[in-house]
């Protein structure tokens, strides 16, 4: 369990938050790598391959 | 009664025409076209997944109360599920929604399986931020009185008041989630009557 809270300690989460102003956009950091992470994720899900698609494709 | 009458009522009209538009095997189809082996058409059954999970975990909250969810060490466990589902419900929304705005899919006639889509967004988000006001805690009182004088210039604020806890409460638990499940329910009824969209090129190859 004591190592649960040492990993917790990497992010102080009673501090105040910090932000990106960049302009318009102003975003807190947390919501800012939230939005990265999802076009991360939406750019990966369309270049990795996905399991057994070569297997349907020659079944079809 | 007549075989005439029979073919009158309600639920025989009723039964006809959803057994004509959604057969078993379309509703719950043994196989997929095989350009749904994609990850990107994984985002859909994610978010429903989370969905499942948001209303599991709020249900036991639900049954418990903001005493338990505040105090105990399984509450503070269950209430952080729910919190981290919604995370991961939007998350996956929102990379299924670039998803299907990139692929179009709109197209085929699916234009109503979008727009409940995009409802069904809308009332996430209002089901989100009506549960932010409620955790009945300094955070959900910041963001209330924060929230309020955007919602006041809406002109809402005297049927939908931020600052009345007991309503936004309902809110969350009652109307917004009774109608996003239903509008997800017809969303995926949608799907399962027009299929899923399919790839530009396939689209193209089967015009030829």
């Amino acid at each position: 369990m004591a190592y649960l809270w040492s990993l917790a300690a990497l992010i102080p989460l009673n501090n105040y938050g910090h932000y990106i102003h960049w302009g318009v956009i102003d975003v807190s950091v947390a919501n800012f790598i939230v939005v990265v992470l999802m076009i991360l994720t939406f750019i990966a899900a369309l270049f990795l391959p996905f399991p057994g698609r070569n297997r349907r494709k020659e079944n079809q | 009664m007549s075989t005439a009458e029979i073919e009158r009522q309600w639920t025989t009209r009723l039964r006809k025409r959803v057994a004509g538009h959604l057969p078993p095997e379309k509703l719950l189809p043994d196989t997929q076209p095989a350009y749904v082996s994609s990850w990107i058409y994984v985002f859909g059954v994610t978010t429903i997944a989370a969905l499942t999970m948001v209303i599991l975990s709020g249900i036991i909250l639900a049954i418990r109360g903001p005493q338990w969810w505040h105090s105990s060490s399984i509450g503070h466990f269950i209430n952080s599920t729910h919190l981290w589902s919604v995370e991961i419900f939007f998350f996956a929304m929102i990379v299924h929604l670039w998803g299907k705005f990139f692929m179009a899919a709109w197209r085929g006639g699916r234009s109503l399986t979008w727009v409940t889509g995009v409802v069904t967004f809308l009332a996430s988000v209002g089901t989100a931020f009506t549960g932010y006001v409620s955790q009945t805690n300094f955070d959900s009182q910041w963001i209330s009185t924060q929230a309020k004088d955007g919602i006041n210039a809406t002109g809402v604020g005297s049927i939908f008041n931020v600052l009345n806890l007991g309503q936004m409460l309902m809110w969350h638990i009652v109307l917004l989630p009774l109608a996003a499940v239903l509008l997800t329910t017809i969303h995926v009824l949608l799907v399962r009557v027009k299929g899923v969209v399919p790839p530009f090129e396939d689209e193209k190859g089967a015009t030829k």
